[in-house]
């Protein structure tokens, strides 16, 4: 079948683990997104520069600290969420009575200061991060890096957590109400700015530790995550923000669609997320898995 | 964005005075305009009058529609490439240059426009932001926009054949007149019963609906002017500079023309103008400063948002209004 189509296999299942690694990153950045954007009313445009923010945490702690990987996973994550925190309580707080469009020019702004100051400090083109797990496994039709591998099924993991918090866990129904009515919620003595605050530390560190799995994968760059924001907030926009799984089905979908697209019509694999969208808004507009208000 | 532009919108004096005023500000503009390269080096007044304009067209949507495009680079540098690329390989004219710019800006507004206003509120802004996006990588990878070189040294021949427009004096004239058509044809739209239903549409869009207007029709008017506007900004800005280049297309150029219409103030008349000037100006003199720009930008962002969401005009004319509602009083 291959040898029909001129492909060799090789290239295919490639292409499609680099395509199921990008879906990888798509989703936990929708994911968090989403998550932000249900209880804050706030598209976090800054999301792009904390996942930035997590690679380059991890790139310090490894140069500097001498900290590996395994502890950049938990450490980068907490400490981007930490800034976020911060960041959630002297400025973010001050606009929810606003309209929600300023939410998004402020964290456009906080986005353009920390990739401009990371971009003053470490150039734009790029550091590299030596990969934790090297080697890879040969099967049949491919050869698997090990790292890969790892990436797709902390992921995974990853996705499939949040989830289960959200939607399946005491703690997650209390979000779930506070995203619905937060005045009732508040009324029975659960404190909800506290709740909001938390819950965007949470959705930042998810961005963080996406970036701390980036960065074997990647380079570390300042602009890693200007780059990929857009192609998320596409994402966004084809799922919709009101499910959690629709948001990590989409991820992943729109990672393996562009990795084939890769192998078939590479002139468009820069572009086909962008059709995607523009078809998705002409048959549905309100997305996949969205509900129009 | 109602609560930015309520004030200016809810004056107590009747509209034909307020109109009067404007108009007059507009004429000693022109007029201080007319004499400026006197002072000032024509390049740079030409580089800020294109951002005004450009400004002004993206203000027409923020301002009073309550839409917020965060993609409008795409009509500015696509339009630029489409005047440089008739200009320079196809040997037109620069009037018909710019006609053919600002004509594929209007196309290309129809069908972004067409897509954007299916969403509302951020979803919009998302939408013509991954929209402006596509047409990025669309400028990278085709052949007549010369990848990273873009199209240089474009070619300014005699306007109609007959004015010669190498002369930046001369050229920064015709800049301004272009700028002043600009001006009055926003001017004109929302002034016009048009212009009415798009403030209806951003004050209440249900009620708007309710009312039997055909909101959608509406939006993509306005969408579609706003884009045209914009590309003869960058149609006009390719033939001042002689360049057209992916710094046009890019997402930061979209934030730009927000942060100019965000300083100045939204929904004001003037503040895209006031504040095109201020970021230009800026980046002039911070132009050794490299990365910093982008740091200094991003903190305008944020003292604006956090402090001063009106903007420099928006502030001026609820202060005037003030004074005045006391003198009634």
């Amino acid at each position: 079948m291959f040898e029909l189509l001129g492909i060799a296999p090789q290239m295919l299942f490639g292409q499609l683990l680099l395509g199921l690694i990008n879906g990888a990153f798509y989703a936990m950045l929708s994911l968090g997104l989403a998550v932000i954007f249900g209880l804050l009313n706030v598209i976090n445009f800054t999301h792009g520069a904390q996942y930035m923010m997590g690679a380059f945490v991890a790139w310090m702690l490894l140069e500097w600290l001498g900290i590996p990987y395994w502890g950049a996973l938990v450490i980068a994550p907490v400490l981007v969420a930490v800034t976020g925190v911060v960041l959630e309580k002297l400025f973010l707080k001050r606009l929810y009575h606003l309209d929600h469009l300023y939410g998004l020019l402020l964290t456009f702004g906080l986005a353009l200061i920390i990739e401009g100051f990371f971009r003053k400090q470490f150039g734009s083109s790029g550091l590299p991060y030596a990969n934790p797990l090297p080697g890879g496994m040969r099967l049949d039709f491919m050869f698997l890096p090990n790292y890969r591998a790892w990436v797709v099924v902390a992921s995974l993991v990853i996705c499939f957590g949040t989830w289960f918090m959200i939607e399946r866990t005491k703690l997650g129904s209390y979000l779930r109400a506070a995203t619905e009515r937060p005045d009732l919620v508040q009324a029975f003595g659960i404190n909800v700015p506290r709740m909001i605050t938390l819950t965007y530390g949470f959705g930042v560190g998810l961005a963080a530790l996406a970036g701390v799995l980036a960065a074997p994968a990647y380079n570390v760059s300042p602009v890693m995550g200007s780059n990929l924001i857009i192609i998320v907030f596409a994402v966004v926009v084809i799922g919709g923000m009101g499910s959690i799984m629709g948001a990590i089905i989409t991820g992943f979908a729109l990672g393996i669609i562009e990795g084939l697209t890769k192998v078939f019509y590479p002139e468009a694999s820069n572009t086909v997320i962008f059709i995607i969208m523009a078809i998705v808004l002409m048959v549905k507009p309100a997305g996949l898995f969205g509900t129009q208000k | 964005m109602s609560t930015a532009t309520a004030a200016a919108s809810a004056t107590a004096k009747p509209l034909s005075h307020r109109k009067n005023r404007d108009l007059a500000i507009f004429a000693v503009f022109i007029l201080a305009a007319l004499a400026a390269p006197a002072l000032v080096y024509p390049v740079f007044l030409m580089k800020v009058l294109c951002f005004a304009l450009f400004a002004l067209a993206f203000n027409l949507l923020i301002g009073y529609v309550g839409l917020l495009s965060f993609g409008h680079a795409m009509f500015f540098g696509f339009s630029a490439y489409i005047s440089g690329h008739t200009v320079k390989a196809l040997g037109w004219g620069p009037e018909f240059g710019i006609l053919a710019g600002t004509a594929c800006a209007a196309l290309l507004g129809l069908v972004t426009g067409l897509l954007a206003i299916r969403r509302q509120g951020i979803y919009f802004a998302m939408v013509t932001l991954a929209l402006s996006q596509m047409v990025f990588f669309y400028c990278v990878q085709a052949k007549f926009t010369g990848g990273e070189d873009g199209i240089q040294a474009i070619p300014r021949r005699a306007l109609f054949g007959l004015i010669d427009i190498r002369n930046d004096l001369t050229f920064y004239y015709v800049v301004l007149a272009i700028f002043a058509f600009g001006f009055l044809v926003v001017w004109r739209a929302i002034h016009s019963p048009f212009g009415q239903v798009l403030k209806a549409i951003r004050e209440n869009e249900p009620r708007a609906i309710s009312l039997g207007y055909r909101v959608d029709h509406y939006k993509l008017m306005a969408f579609v002017l706003s884009a045209a506007l914009a590309g003869l900004a960058g149609a006009t800005k390719a033939l001042v500079f002689q360049l057209a280049s992916l710094t046009d297309v890019t997402w930061q150029m979209s934030g730009e023309v927000v942060l100019m219409t965000l300083v100045g103030g939204m929904g004001t008349v003037f503040g895209p103008i006031v504040g095109a000037g201020i970021i230009i100006t800026m980046q002039n003199y911070l132009a050794g400063f490299g990365e910093w720009v982008l740091v200094i930008q991003g903190f305008i962002f944020v003292v604006v948002v956090l402090a001063f969401r009106k903007g420099i005009v928006g502030e001026i004319v609820a202060w005037w209004q003030k004074r005045e509602d006391k003198k009634a009083a």
